[in-house]
């Protein structure tokens, strides 16, 4: 933070221990569910039992019958009330697909909504819900995206072929001589399952429509406050003063709490109809059944190579499930899929092409590296294509990945690269790992019947976007009467420690002590605008804020001391909540002096010098993000008769530029690694031949638990500084894109000599067992007739 | 079905209530107590972030309902602090191991090696592995909180020697 200077004491860069730990290890954080408003009613959900049906008569009757029930509300009831549902992020231009806050006429999921009961207590709201009577018409359903295009049935009549959209790079046919030359092509499709964001907090909301003022407050499980703040005020036809969002702690959200999906809308709109607070939290199984899906799609990677193993083309034919509902549009997070494809690699040619489909299920959301299926087709590919080609797969990565003197370097899809440093991830976690003598002990292990394996995966990860409602970062500061500082910013923070970073910065900035230095977040009343956490922006962006807004403070802190100490500006350090001369560290005073002359002595100012200590400034990040990139490295043991991994090590070589906390940055990644072994070998959205759900509690949707997950190392490379401010980059979301292809490659080196290829996830006991049995007996029929191959 | 009187003695309070009996524990301490330090998280007993302690033992506050905990003694993450307010050895080895991120799933943990490390305060680590597998967390993979159980662990076995 060049312009603001440091003061003596740094925080930044250091391990220092979160703020937000001493309420939450007490039972004392104030989480949406542990609001409690004057008069405040619940509200239960009645959803459709069908994949798809015809909605016929709503008889409440007996729900309203029972005492304490206060209203069953319906399509017809509260869809005409919303004045405009769109998003800021996405806009109202894109051609968005349909969310109706309750189901219209029809239901197209298994869970979708159908009514909103409103009763005295959950328990009252649940026992009504379960009386209303629902006449249903079961049509056929399209439960399976991938054959939806030719299904009969349509999950929305508007859109033909279920296509909710697609989009493309360049054709096919211009790049195709690099493929016609190649010494090698190699094409997979590589698929993988529906997954869950599955915060442990699921998600809910309290609105409060005060009549009298005609103001909603809003305590959100949100992380974005002022995105609800914006998107109430469009929903209900408020200006936007007259909405205020108040968000404290959240249970984790990971994509899923980024905007308001269609039980906020409908709990938004039921609490203006009644006039008072509305509570709903949402159960587990709700969460698993309703709240969205994510990763469910397939593509074709295709890998053109020459005779040395050099990477020529890369191209990526995509689908994707978006559900009957996506949130928010899925189209553009389709197609950035396809440009970020060809990752971290010295490649020449490149295109995509992206399918985003509807289906019968709930609906697609965003969830922690929304497009990190590219990274799973193309890490996987590569290692097929290693094996093909009999290149030692990191020997053919340090052969195509980009170097940092290589930057800045424009990927064939026009993606703009620069400030990483793809292949010292490689090499410091190869080192960390000892390739070698991992190799050696896996030969030792095969000749005594033991399958160990190594799975690599690198990617490049467009981090802090920088355009449209997340161009821009505020923050306020004020040095209180007492000389005591908060820090206000927007917040959002959903357990990545926001509150942390924001005090670590503001200490720093202004050379305050950190025990000095408090900050407010996630209430719109009083914090500025921004965008809150997603695009793992939120380091960079509240670094930028504090520096412009502490700078301001800095110069006025310099300017009133000066003038007290009778010194020059020049010679006055701010260090310790002190400001002191230089090379008289005797003659100082403390913020809290210069505070009570701010306040409360305003003739002892100098001359001109407006009183108050406070600053409000925004900071704009310059050009359209910044780019981190990363390589995990993980080993396995497979037991080749129950199909059981072990995961021994694992090994990650991030390149997110300098960090604020490492164990801040470590906790990111972990929490992401740990999600993508889930992804990799647990976790499955599965659903019926018909599209009913069959994991919809946690005996059925496997989180991994502390018995699976290994020691996680970490190679912290920061060679290549971001070019915003303290050169920092995002690290939320990448440990959830590098994790399944690692442990997926790993597993599959462990199979090398069964020659097993494994393009499909997750990688269950029962699938490797079946793929195991499937190359014994390919193997068999090859010798019984002779090995044609 | 009548609703029931109960007293429960939550973290060395006594407490007196009316509750319907299928009120669970967790919704009892929730609400009618105010200790919104247990969390809910899948109210099948899946997770553990309702996991409080029984008469000593480490229970799911949503499989049990607050008509079994009728004379009972309850201890909550509310009452694993000191009366200061000084974190537990457990509470202050969490902190200094970044051994939770959202902090929604920490109580059950906090509750959980409590009264775990009570039963066995020299682990193994397959058995801190063990003893923490009924707890779910989706934010740090674990890494913070095995190092916050080993090093508890430490400190219990330092002060009692």
């Amino acid at each position: 933070m060049t312009a603001v200077g440091a003061g003596a004491a740094r925080y930044a860069g250091t391990r220092v221990q979160r703020v937000e730990d001493a309420r939450l290890l007490t039972g004392a954080g104030t989480f949406v569910d542990d609001v409690t408003r004057p008069g405040m009613l619940h509200a239960c959900f009645v959803r459709s039992p069908h994949p798809r049906a015809r909605i016929g008569s709503v008889d409440a009757s007996a729900a309203l019958a029972l005492p304490g029930v206060h209203a069953v509300f319906t399509a017809d009831d509260l869809n005409g009330d919303v004045v405009e549902a769109w998003y800021t992020g996405t806009g109202n231009t894109v051609p968005d697909t349909p969310r109706p806050p309750l189901a219209a006429g029809e239901a197209r999921f298994a869970g979708d909504i159908v009514a909103l009961v409103v009763a005295g207590s959950r328990y009252l709201a649940e026992d009504a819900a379960e009386l209303v009577d629902v006449d249903y018409e079961p049509l056929p359903a399209v439960p399976d995206y991938a054959s939806a295009r030719t299904a009969e049935a349509l999950v929305h009549e508007a859109y033909a072929g279920n296509l909710a959209g697609e989009l493309a790079g360049a054709p096919a046919e211009t790049i195709a001589d690099a493929y016609d030359g190649a010494a090698h092509v190699v094409s997979e499709t590589i698929w993988e399952q529906a997954q869950g964001a599955v915060p442990m907090e699921t998600r809910g909301l309290v609105a409060e429509w005060s009549r009298g003022s005609r103001e909603l407050t809003v305590w959100a499980g949100t992380q974005a406050p002022h995105e609800v703040r914006m998107f109430a005020a469009r929903l209900l036809g408020l200006p936007e003063h007259s909405v205020r969002v108040i968000t404290r702690d959240v249970g984790g959200g990971f994509g899923q709490k980024v905007v308001p999906l269609r039980e906020d809308i409908c709990v938004l709109l039921a609490a203006r109809r009644l006039g008072g607070a509305v509570k709903w939290i949402e159960d587990r199984r709700e969460n698993l059944q309703s709240a969205g899906t994510a990763r469910h799609e397939h593509g074709e990677a295709r890998l053109a190579f020459d005779d040395a193993g050099t990477l020529l083309a890369a191209s990526l034919d995509h689908v994707q499930d978006v559900g009957a509902y996506p949130t928010p549009w899925p189209v553009m997070t389709g197609a950035a899929t396809g440009m970020i494809f060809p990752g971290p690699y010295r490649v020449a040619k490149g295109t995509f092409r992206h399918a985003s489909v509807f289906s019968n299920t709930p609906g697609r959301i965003a969830y922690r590296g929304p497009w990190a299926f590219e990274t799973l087709a193309r890490e996987v590919t590569l290692d097929i294509a290693a094996r093909r080609m009999a290149i030692d797969p990191a020997e053919l990565r340090r052969r195509n990945l980009l170097r940092r003197d290589e930057m800045p370097y424009s990927s064939p899809t026009g993606m703009p690269y620069d400030h990483m440093d793809p292949l010292e991830t490689l090499e410091r976690a190869l080192a960390i790992l000892d390739y070698d003598a991992f190799r050696a002990e896996q030969a030792a292990a095969r000749g005594q019947g033991r399958y160990l394996g190594i799975g690599i995966s690198c990617y490049a990860e467009p981090t802090t976007p920088a355009f449209g409602v997340y161009a821009t970062e505020g923050a306020t500061i004020r040095i209180e009467p007492s000389g005591k500082v908060n820090v206000y910013l927007a917040g959002g923070s959903a357990g990545n420690s926001l509150e942390t970073t924001a005090v670590q910065l503001a200490a720093d900035a202004l050379g305050a002590s950190l025990a000095d230095v408090h900050t407010i977040q996630g209430d719109t009343a009083v914090t500025p605008f921004g965008a809150g956490t997603g695009g793992s922006r939120s380091g960079s962006m509240i670094a930028g804020a504090v520096a412009v807004t502490a700078g301001e403070l800095r110069a006025k802190l310099t300017r009133l001391a000066a003038h007290k100490l009778e010194a020059s500006e020049a010679d006055i350090e701010l260090a310790r909540s002190r400001a002191a001369v230089k090379g008289d560290p005797d003659a100082g005073v403390s913020f809290a002096e210069l505070a009570d002359i701010a306040y409360f002595q305003p003739y002892a100012l100098p001359p001109g010098m407006p009183p108050g200590l406070e600053a409000s400034a925004r900071y704009a990040a310059a050009g359209i993000g910044l780019w981190a990139c990363a390589t995990h490295v993980c080993t396995c043991e497979v037991d080749v008769t129950t199909g059981k991994v072990t995961l021994l090590r694992y090994v990650v070589g991030e390149d997110c530029g300098h960090m604020i906390n490492p164990a801040v940055v470590e906790g990111q990644i972990a929490g992401g690694v740990v999600q993508g072994i889930g992804g990799a070998l647990l976790e499955e959205l599965a659903y019926d031949a018909d599209g009913n759900p069959v994991a919809t509690t946690f005996m059925d949707y496997l989180l991994p638990t502390a018995t699976e997950v290994p020691l996680i190392e970490y190679a912290h490379v920061e060679t290549a500084p971001g070019p915003g401010p303290g050169g920092y980059k995002g690290v939320g979301e990448g440990g959830a894109i590098g994790a399944p292809p690692a442990v997926v490659n790993a597993v599959a080196d462990a199979l090398a000599p069964f020659g097993v290829t494994i393009t499909r996830l997750p990688l269950s006991p029962a699938a490797i067992a079946s793929l195991i049995d499937a190359s014994l007996i390919d193997h068999g029929r090859e010798q019984e007739t002779g090995g044609s191959q | 079905m009548a609703d029931v009187a109960v007293v429960v003695t939550v973290n060395g309070q006594r407490r007196s209530a009316v509750v319907e009996p299928r009120l669970t524990l967790a919704d009892f301490l929730r609400e009618r107590c105010q200790l919104t330090g247990t969390h809910l998280g899948c109210e099948h007993g899946a997770c553990g972030a309702c996991t409080v302690l029984l008469d000593g033992q480490a229970v799911r506050g949503c499989l049990v309902f607050a008509v079994q905990a009728d004379g009972a003694s309850v201890t909550t993450v509310e009452g694993i602090a000191g009366p200061d307010g000084a974190l537990s050895t457990v509470q202050q080895a969490f902190r200094e191991h970044h051994g939770l991120q959202c902090g929604f799933c920490t109580p059950g943990f906090v509750t959980s090696v409590t009264a775990f490390l009570r039963d066995n305060p020299s682990p193994t680590d397959q058995e801190i592995r063990d003893g923490l597998s009924g707890n779910l967390c989706r934010c740090t993979g674990y890494q913070g909180i095995l190092a916050a159980v080993r090093a508890a662990a430490a400190t219990i076995n330092q002060e009692t020697r």
